[in-house]
């Protein structure tokens, strides 16, 4: 096997990880925060001190703690610098680089103990994650040279030398990885019908159509590791006997289509890709089908349909894919983590992978943490890690002395966990347990000021936009539910609204043709079960606990916060902050949701809809 | 197949190049759309047409594809044409005060052109960058984190006055 990878015309590893050079953080939202300026600015004045010759500048995937960025590490030393604008460019090469000197006041330091922390390992927000599909993000620039130089390849060389398809797909099977997408269903049986259906074509789909809003780590493993996903892609084809796949990436992540692109020229170069692969007689390529902005074409037979040219509409099951695909061909339709698993299967045997997660969730799974949470970003962790440990001990909590509410999994397929779940082992059968599902991995925190009603109607929505319209149930079923619901945070629900959600509910969920309506109410279900109380505020007492749905808000004053300093009576233009004895209330009849008093208080003392400030957590 | 509507053939130059591509081949007519709409901006009748005759695809099944589809665009969009994430994260950090705030100063809706054809506006799915949520999107540029302020910059920047 390594006599193979010697024999091949490329150069291996142009950087070693003890030269010094410089990475870049070039994830969405890195850039969103002006990376690019800063490796520019980066690159000049290291021309300017003639060390751009010593010190290459290198741009890697997401290093993951997005809320850290534009974030800089330099090697060797391994040192993160985070926050960083053009104007720290001259500091880190003058000081760090030329004169060896730590920049104190650009590291993180952390919220609690105010200590600084120098590298991966000092942040908790690492050293508690465990990162093998992110093995490569954030740590090696994306070229085909930095990837080899990490074990790159090396699976597909060991699997082509030494075994069979069928080895390959044993492997998979004994490894107990299950699809990522959300679906769980064991991937090497997947791989084992179709290599045992008859077709004189057989074809590999990469599922990168990452609709979930919320959800971003195929696209940051698309980005950040695109070697990894082509790989494994490859080492699927080999296994089924498929000589051709796609991968099909959504319009919205123009970087992943550019990412791949240049993966696909590098490895087609090195022979990795077209033709008698390694000269071992087998013959696979890739091609990048880009969608259109449709929800729907996650769904495994809508994408085959999207593929195809054609409306993205989904199909009834049986039969499956794998025995009648694309153009009616056996087609294996693998999620992008999914594929990403396979390199360091194949590589270290099913047995090591097995070894990692709970009984019946092997492996581990990446999820995408934003919302209300203070380390937004990418992570990854073994699966049966608790909510509490993944929000709290690698996120950090919830911002701004905020309590916590719910966490939301799965996207317009999923429900709202509550504070009692926290304590929950994040795996496939826990989460179904209690009405939500693992999904694809997005996760997104809420906090005391958010509506769970208004999360309902907010996925209701949704999913309404989102349903292609085939099925009646679905169509209709959805938008009724959005009507119900509209009701309720307009101040309009009554009791018997609850139960025909629930009714509508069941209906959709059972006469619905794809997973996108059999999973549609499952936002509604779950807020209704974990946060009926919620609902009945609305409803009964017209109020909204949050302070969210717009009909239903009004300024109040938290006795227990109050002061009695009177400030708020001075800054209303209204008049409608009167004082009673020693405490004060507002008038609703006179205020009109101008949030200066909310504004002024220095206690925090009066709570309401900021309708005009956009929200800065 | 007959074709009614002509302008004027010339104006086709550079979409006929691409459709030189996919001629004949299977399931190409979505990236023959999105090619076509990276030339023009948007896809007006006339190019659906002229591609129908050109890819020898029914019409009927050219507007099924483009009305499915949420990026195909049939009418033109502004010269700054700016794009609200309307993902989970941004919804629960913030997309009604942005929303709100095109309505104030632009009186803008989503799926609206501001009368001069400077600024339009619009919702997109979730763009997957949501750890700096709220986001919007102003051709490829990304933008983060926005705040009053900064949304102030920045449609002063593409010209707001």
């Amino acid at each position: 096997m390594n006599k193979i990878m010697e024999d091949l015309d490329v150069t291996v590893a142009k950087i070693k990880p003890e030269e010094r050079h410089i990475l870049l953080c070039g994830g969405v939202p890195c850039l969103s925060v002006g990376c690019q300026k800063v490796k520019e600015a980066i690159s000049r004045e290291l021309s300017e001190h003639n060390l751009a010759e010593k010190v290459q500048v290198l741009e890697a995937g997401c290093i993951g703690n997005c809320k850290l960025g534009p974030t800089v590490i330099v090697y060797p030393e391994g040192i993160i610098y985070r926050r960083i604008s053009e104007e720290n460019a001259r500091e880190i090469i003058e000081e760090h680089i030329i004169g060896g000197k730590l920049l104190e006041h650009l590291l993180h330091k952390d919220e609690k103990t105010e200590q600084a922390q120098h590298r991966r390992e000092d942040m908790p927000f690492y050293s508690k994650q465990k990162r093998l599909v992110l093995r490569n993000c954030g740590v090696i620039s994306t070229d085909i040279d930095s990837y080899m130089s990490n074990q790159g390849y090396a699976a597909l060389a060991k699997a082509l030398t030494e075994l069979k398809p069928e080895n390959v797909i044993e492997e998979v099977i004994r490894s107990g990885l299950r699809g990522r997408g959300g679906g769980g269903f064991p991937t090497g049986r997947k791989w084992q019908a179709a290599k045992d259906a008859e077709g004189s074509k057989k074809y590999i789909i990469c599922n990168g159509d990452e609709g979930d809003p919320g959800a971003f780590m195929d696209r940051s493993i698309m980005e950040g590791d695109p070697h990894s996903v082509l790989e494994g892609l490859i080492l699927a084809g080999y296994a089924v006997g498929a000589e051709q796949g796609f991968i099909y990436v959504r319009a919205e992540y123009p970087l992943a289509v550019r990412r791949l692109e240049a993966a696909i020229a590098e490895a087609r170069k090195a022979c990795f890709l077209g033709k008698n692969i390694l000269k071992k007689g087998f013959n696979f390529d890739v091609e990048i089908r880009v969608g259109a902005g449709a929800f729907v074409c996650g769904e495994e037979t809508a994408l085959i349909s999207s593929v195809e040219g054609t409306r993205g509409d989904p199909n009834p099951r049986p039969p499956f894919p794998v025995h009648k695909g694309v153009w009616g061909y056996p087609t294996v339709i693998n999620n992008v983590e999914t594929l990403a698993n396979i390199p360091p299967i194949v590589l270290n045997g099913g047995d090591w992978f097995n070894a990692i997660g709970t009984e019946n969730s092997k492996g581990t799974k990446v999820f995408a943490l934003a919302g209300k949470v203070r380390h937004a970003g990418l992570i990854e962790v073994s699966m049966g890690t608790t909510l509490r440990e993944v929000i709290f001990d690698i996120a950090g909590g919830v911002p701004n002395d905020k309590e916590f509410k719910a966490a939301q999994t799965g996207g317009p397929s999923g429900g709202c966990l509550s504070a009692e779940h926290l304590d929950l082992p994040l795996d496939y059968e826990s989460l179904r347990a209690v009405g939500s599902i693992i999904g694809s991995g997005g996760l997104i925190v809420m906090d005391e000021d958010t509506c769970m009603v208004d999360v309902a109607r907010y996925f209701s929505g949704f999913n309404r936009e989102e349903s292609c319209g085939k099925c009646t149930s679905c169509r209709i079923g959805t938008k009724r539910m959005l009507e119900v619901l509209e009701k309720i945070t307009s101040g309009n629900g009554d009791e018997e609204d609850l139960e025909k959600l629930e009714s509508l509910a069941k209906l959709i969920i059972s006469s619905s043709l794809c997973g996108l309506g059999r999973s549609a109410p499952n936002p509604v279900l779950s807020t209704l079960k974990h946060f009926r109380e919620e609902y009945m505020a609305h409803i009964k007492e017209k109020r909204c606990p949050a302070g969210v749905c717009p009909e239903l808000t009004r300024h109040f004053i938290l006795e227990d916060k109050c002061r009695s300093c009177g400030l708020c009576t001075k800054v209303c233009a209204e008049g409608a902050i009167i004082k009673e004895g020693k405490n004060y209330r507002i008038n609703p009849d006179k205020c009109v949701d101008c949030t200066r008093c909310v504004q002024e208080c220095p206690f925090k003392a009066i709570k309401g809809r900021k309708r005009k400030e956009l929200a800065r957590a | 197949m007959k074709r009614t509507v002509i302008k004027d053939k010339e104006n086709y130059h550079e979409l006929d190049n691409v459709l030189a591509k996919y001629k004949g081949k299977e399931g190409v007519l979505i990236k023959a759309l999105q090619e076509a709409q990276e030339i023009y901006g948007y896809l007006s009748r006339d190019v659906l047409v002229h591609i129908a005759y050109e890819l020898e695809v029914p019409l009927s099944e050219i507007y099924s594809v483009v009305s499915f589809y949420s990026l195909f665009k049939t009418e033109p969009s502004g010269k700054c044409h700016v794009e609200v994430c309307s993902g989970t994260a941004c919804y629960v950090k913030g997309l009604k005060n942005i929303l709100d705030y095109f309505e104030d100063e632009l009186s803008l809706k989503p799926g609206e052109m501001t009368k001069d054809r400077k600024f339009s506006l619009s919702t997109v799915n979730c763009v997957g960058a949501c750890s700096a949520a709220p986001v919007i999107k102003i051709g490829d540029e990304l933008f983060g984190d926005i705040t009053n302020q900064s949304l102030k910059q920045i449609l002063e920047k593409h010209g707001h006055e």
